[in-house]
């Protein structure tokens, strides 16, 4: 289901760890799948000249992750700040459907790291970014997408899985 | 290529007997059991003696309770859309578990939609109804009870007699959903005193796209397909006779059996629940340690996500299974490991292995060496590792 170059990633992933006095963290997590990602950055003349990730998550996420770092070591901030998660999927071949709105936060979470780098030299404080963590969910009456059967969120119509629109939940 | 199955739930090969029981009937038995000629009855007369084989895996009191289907989930939906559509005049009210198999979670589901209403029941940190709790959600407009007999995900075994004797009581019908458990551990349906036993052909080496439903003599259920009068007019369409002769060349060996194939996989999986402490740590066993399917370990291991170990076991060529919403194709965590208390991370981390009659200690050992690895790689690459360490 996975296609060779997510695989490879999977099995020899790149730059996985931790920087010890990164210069920006970016995290982020999905409360639908459960992944979360954090990437640690080091910048040396506005340009990324190290990038590490952790991942908690499938072996999507985890190649995702992997291919991210690669596809922004060594980038400037701003042509960093262009990488989406649709380029990440690309370089990685494609991705499972099901997979592209859950495990493939890479991008999202490289730009939180810019911008958090980006707030410190600032001098900004930014509150801590809202995340919800993935041992919370949501009680009561669950709503489902009734044509794959994914969770929506409370009053969400929208299905992120299967991109459909439910006008009728349970 | 050296596969070593440890997911035997998903696919169980066939035996060479239920091969050879098979290729015989595809090459000498290809008649129509309704039709009025010695084909025809050639092919009735092995339907009639499959069906006499696969009436003794259950014990039921004569064969005609056991309905032919093309699967588990079929007999599942069979029952219960069956059971509320032939009662509905009688009250729309249906009792189930937390815990159930989407067959019956979703069969449910759409006769909600049909203004039926369901009433579940919560599991205990093992995974178990108490009965009192089927007693209580009985009402006056309640016509089924639906709960299973062993769960698929952690191999509880719930205490099916015990509520027989309260739908009995209160004159509801009980159905069971025993897809995991026929041919794998001793059923007697006269014992268990349920009115409806869903199974299927597969878990115990019978082929895929054959499974079965016990109806007790003298239950109305309507049926899910309306065509012809096969089946004793409880399911039409013409039988699946090859795969039925399999699946009862199947349930003999499965008699046959019994005892020893129990032995050898009690031995295996107390062997897997003693080496684990040694494997790996931070994990927990999921399911009742006394009441659980014999061939079924089922463990959530922190920190890690299914899907991941899945693939790492599989490079290495062994095949387990996973209940991590990753996997799933739907993206929900499983409504089993929540309900008995797993938080959504470590719920993340559950793999589910099942043995079958061909794997052996050794094979057992080779599991215990990869997965070790797998676990020290994946929570290597770990956020929620690494904050653990650190807390």
């Amino acid at each position: 289901m996975y296609s060779k170059t997510v695989m490879d990633h999977f099995k020899n992933p790149r730059n996985v760890g931790v920087i010890e006095s990164a210069d920006g963290v970016g995290e982020v997590g999905n409360p639908l799948c459960g992944d979360m990602m954090t990437i640690y950055l080091k910048i040396e003349d506005e340009r990324i000249n190290d990038i590490k990730f952790q991942t908690f998550g499938c072996g999507a996420a985890i190649a995702v992750s992997s291919m991210l770092t690669e596809l922004a070591k060594g980038k400037s901030l701003e042509e960093a700040k262009r990488i989406s998660n649709k380029d990440v999927a690309n370089a990685l071949e494609g991705l499972p459907k099901n997979k592209l709105h859950c495990s493939n936060l890479g991008a999202d979470a490289l730009h939180m790291a810019i911008q958090n780098y980006e707030d410190r030299k600032s001098g900004k404080v930014r509150p801590e970014p809202k995340r919800k963590e993935i041992h919370e969910h949501t009680h009561g009456e669950t709503c489902y997408c009734p044509y794959c059967d994914a969770e929506l969120p409370e009053g969400e119509t929208y299905c992120q899985a299967c991109q459909l629109d439910s006008h009728k939940h349970h | 290529m050296n596969i070593l199955n440890l997911d035997h739930m998903s696919a169980n090969p066939l035996l060479h007997e239920v091969q050879e029981a098979m290729i015989e009937a595809i090459k000498k038995n290809y008649g129509n059991p309704s039709s009025q000629h010695k084909l025809g009855d050639q092919a009735a007369e092995a339907l009639d003696k499959a069906r006499e084989t696969v009436s003794h895996l259950v014990n039921a009191a004569v064969p005609k309770e056991i309905v032919f289907t093309s699967s588990g989930t079929e007999s599942v939906n069979h029952a219960l859309k069956g059971v509320a559509l032939a009662k509905a005049d009688q009250g729309k009210n249906i009792v189930t578990s937390n815990i159930e198999h989407n067959a019956v979670l979703r069969s449910l589901r759409r006769l909600k939609m049909m203004d039926y209403q369901v009433t579940s029941v919560p599991v205990d940190q093992y995974g178990r109804v108490n009965p009192d709790d089927v007693a209580k959600a009985i009402r006056d407009d309640t016509v089924l009870v639906s709960i299973m007999h062993s769960n698929n995900e952690i191999g509880t075994i719930q205490p099916i007699e015990e509520i027989a004797k309260i739908t009995k009581q209160k004159k509801v019908l009980f159905h069971t959903d025993a897809v995991d458990s026929v041919g794998v551990v001793p059923i007697d349906v006269q014992q268990l005193g349920v009115d409806l036993l869903s199974f299927a052909s597969n878990p115990f080496y019978g082929p895929t796209g054959v499974g079965g439903l016990y109806i007790r003599r003298g239950t109305k259920v309507w049926p899910l397909l309306d065509g012809g009068v096969q089946e004793n007019n409880k399911r039409a369409g013409t039988e699946n006779l090859i795969g039925i002769i399999g699946m009862a060349a199947a349930a003999e060996l499965a008699m046959r059996d019994m005892d020893s194939r129990l032995a050898h996989y009690k031995k295996l999986k107390e062997m897997v629940l003693r080496e684990l402490p040694n494997t790996i740590d931070e994990y927990y066993v999921n399911g009742h340690p006394e009441h659980s399917l014999p061939n079924l370990v089922s463990i959530s291991i922190k920190y890690i996500e299914g899907e991941s170990v899945v693939l790492m076991l599989d490079e290495e060529d062994i095949a387990v299974s996973t209940r991590s919403a990753c996997a799933a194709g739907a993206l929900q965590a499983s409504h089993v490991l929540l309900s008995i208390g797993r938080d959504f991370a470590d719920a993340q981390g559950t793999m589910v292995i099942t043995f079958g009659v061909e794997n052996s200690e050794e094979d057992v050992n080779r599991f215990l060496k990869v997965l070790k690895d797998a676990v020290q790689t994946l929570r290597d690459i770990s956020p929620l590792y690494a904050k653990a360490g650190a807390a």
